[in-house]
């Protein structure tokens, strides 16, 4: 075998075949060890594959990748260039902390009985996000689109043993989701019948500018249909409690990367599949999707401020951050496209270190109320220090990722003359500075509550993937090589591609 | 012990070996005409969730416990991506089937990787149609009140 040649389909096919195997693991022998220790190596594995990547597209240019040795349009594509290859990075990244650090919160919140299904359903749903991103395929990526989201409502249901809501908020999830995925169907079938291919580069290429209804039609389909995946603003009902009531490492995970991977589909089909020269793109750009970008901005902050729950809030603010990306896409320049990928990748580093912090507490508090986060920082000093990095990083403090997001955001919105839309950024980030706010007061000002004496810091194999998140956090806020330099060649090549 | 059924009794141990017999037919007539895997899977299953409607689901899990559709469901998946992995550590892509037999002039590997992939497919679906069938079929007792 050669490797290098076949390094593109290691990310997928590592988790996809180490999931099954993981069914078979012990479940409540070795304290539920087994399956996690497998989980944890299959997530390195497959970062180190999607690093490996990312290195070869960054220096060699893109890799394809052909199924089945048939060549494209007919056989399927993995065509990996440096817009996924940042994502796939993100997504695997992401897998590889939220593996070591799950064991003590799974052992938790999981029914023992389950720890080896909740690993392989894990598995599979990094396989999904993984294989979403990576393909070249349209049809493909609604195959993959399916297999995540079904482990993930699977996932989120498992969290119906330490609140039963969990059960009612993954129903709304499946059936929300469903319906996105429907939409997303009959979009691509629509490209179908008007292209006769579903390689994203051939239906591009067969499109050729040819405007008509049914391009459009399908253009709406899709991104309807990916905006309800990836929770754009008035679609995304079903999030906040997907995400409160999901277990703690399901939500770290998922939210760290699954609203992303369905930002970058959204970004994928404008520029490579249907392409900007559309004048219907620029409509959509100008009365759909700014509009809604803002509205979720200021909607979904307002809202996360009047949020008991901090796992909800955190969700809320989601919204408004997907607002952020979605801006930047608007703007339909290559430094708004700049933006709106370094914002990807900086706001999954974000959730999912606020996110796994709020793990920490679950834990030890075994509330994500927030209540439960008063005097949090004298008992538990490396957790709070952690979320409030985290959370500067998401006002977007200077010396953080945030920073760098907003900083880009705030560049392009410039550049391409909306100069009112970079103020509407920086008022939007005051609503972030109230939400966060409140919890790091909490945490610093107030005193613990009584019945939380007892409560002591996170154990070491949560704190450690905790803080190499959070300082993931702040090295990609001062060394901006990687994330910005990489995200700007890959606008470059989208906007490239997209002529 | 009291026979009901007995007439369904009867045509259920006259019917089942041939629709199993028929889902072998569909599966390995597949390459040729309509069929493949997933039908031959859902066929085959059938005839276990027949047996378990007339002779009671009990019966059916001694035949077939959960425990061994638990492993047919990784097999049966196993078979499909071994079979990719193997064509790759042949030195071809993943599920590159001419890598199974390259000296073939008529593509005799693509003949065989379609046959252990659809093989794996028909284990792996018989097994999750069953596996679905037993959990919604024998849930052993209602929610209790203060699981709500």
């Amino acid at each position: 075998m050669n490797l290098a040649a076949q390094l593109p389909v290691l990310p997928i096919i590592t988790p996809l075949i180490a999931a099954p195997l993981t069914i078979l693991m012990p479940s409540e022998k070795f304290g539920g060890r087994a399956p996690y220790v497998w989980a944890t190596l299959v997530a390195w594995a497959a970062f180190a594959a999607c690093a490996a990547l990312l290195h070869a597209v960054a220096t060699a240019g893109p890799i394809s990748y052909h199924l089945g040795d048939w060549a494209p349009p007919i056989g399927i594509e993995y065509r990996i260039d440096l817009a996924n290859a940042l994502v796939l990075t993100l997504v695997s990244g992401v897998a590889a902390l939220v593996m070591p650090f799950s064991f003590r919160s799974v052992r938790a919140e999981i029914d023992p009985r389950q720890t080896s299904l909740f690993y392989a359903a894990l598995m599979i749903c990094m396989a999904g996000l993984l294989g979403v991103t990576i393909t070249g395929d349209a049809f493909n990526v609604f195959v993959f689109l399916e297999i995540s989201s079904l482990s993930t409502y699977a996932l989120v249901a498992m969290g119906g043993r330490t609140d039963r809501r969990a059960l009612t908020a993954s129903f709304n999830y499946l059936v929300m989701g469903t319906i996105g995925a429907t939409f997303f169907v009959i979009g691509l079938g629509l490209l179908y019948q008007a292209t006769g291919t579903l390689n994203m580069a051939d239906v591009k290429h067969q499109l050729a500018g040819d405007n008509n209804r049914m391009v459009e039609a399908g253009f709406a389909f899709i991104v309807v249909g990916m905006g309800l995946k990836a929770a754009m603003f008035p679609m995304h009902l079903w999030m906040p409690n997907a995400y409160a009531y999901a277990p703690s490492v399901v939500s770290a995970f998922i939210a760290a990367t699954a609203t992303k991977v369905a930002v970058y589909v959204i970004i994928r089909f404008i520029y490579s599949v249907i392409g900007i020269e559309f004048g219907f793109i620029e409509a959509a750009f100008n009365y759909l999707l700014m509009p809604m970008a803002i509205a979720g901005m200021f909607f979904a902050s307002i809202v996360a401020i009047f949020q008991d729950d901090v796992k909800r809030m955190l969700a809320y603010s989601s919204v408004g951050q997907i607002g952020y990306m979605l801006l930047g896409v608007s703007f339909g320049t290559e430094q708004g496209l700049t933006a709106s990928l370094v914002h990807l990748i900086n706001h999954g580093m974000m959730k999912g270190a606020l996110f796994m912090a709020a793990a920490c507490v679950m834990l030890r508090v075994g509330s994500h109320s927030i209540s439960a986060y008063a005097g949090l920082a004298r008992r538990m000093p490396a957790t709070a220090a952690a979320f409030i990095l985290s959370g500067l990083s998401l006002i977007g403090a200077p010396l953080t990722v945030g920073f760098i997001s907003k900083w880009q955001l705030l560049a392009a919105a410039f550049d391409s003359g909306r100069a009112w839309a970079g103020f509407l950024v920086v008022a939007s980030s005051f609503l972030a500075v109230i939400y966060v706010g409140r919890v790091i007061e909490l945490m610093l000002l107030r005193p613990p509550a009584p019945d939380a004496a007892g409560v002591k810091e996170a154990p070491l194999s949560m704190i450690i993937p905790l803080l190499v998140l959070t300082g993931a956090n702040v090295y990609f806020g001062l060394n901006t090589e990687l994330t910005v330099d990489l995200a700007e060649r890959a606008a470059h090549a989208l906007m490239g591609s997209a002529r | 012990m009291s026979i009901e059924h007995l007439i369904l009794r009867v045509v259920i141990k006259i019917m089942f070996a041939p629709i199993l017999l028929f889902a072998l037919y569909v599966q390995f007539h597949g390459d040729y005409g309509p069929g493949g895997g997933f039908q031959a899977g859902v066929i085959f299953a059938v005839a276990f969730i027949l047996h378990a409607l007339i002779m009671g689901l009990e019966e059916t899990k001694r035949v077939l416990p959960v425990g061994v559709l638990k492993v047919m469901m990784v097999v049966g998946f196993l078979f499909y991506a071994g079979t990719g992995v193997a064509t790759m550590l042949l030195g071809g892509n993943l599920l590159g089937y001419d890598a199974i037999d390259p000296q073939s002039t008529h593509h005799a590997g693509q003949h065989w990787g379609i046959l252990l992939v659809e093989f794996g497919v028909g284990m792996a679906v018989s097994s999750t149609m069953l596996m679905i069938f037993y959990q919604f079929a024998g849930r052993e007792q209602e929610i209790r009140d203060e699981d709500w």
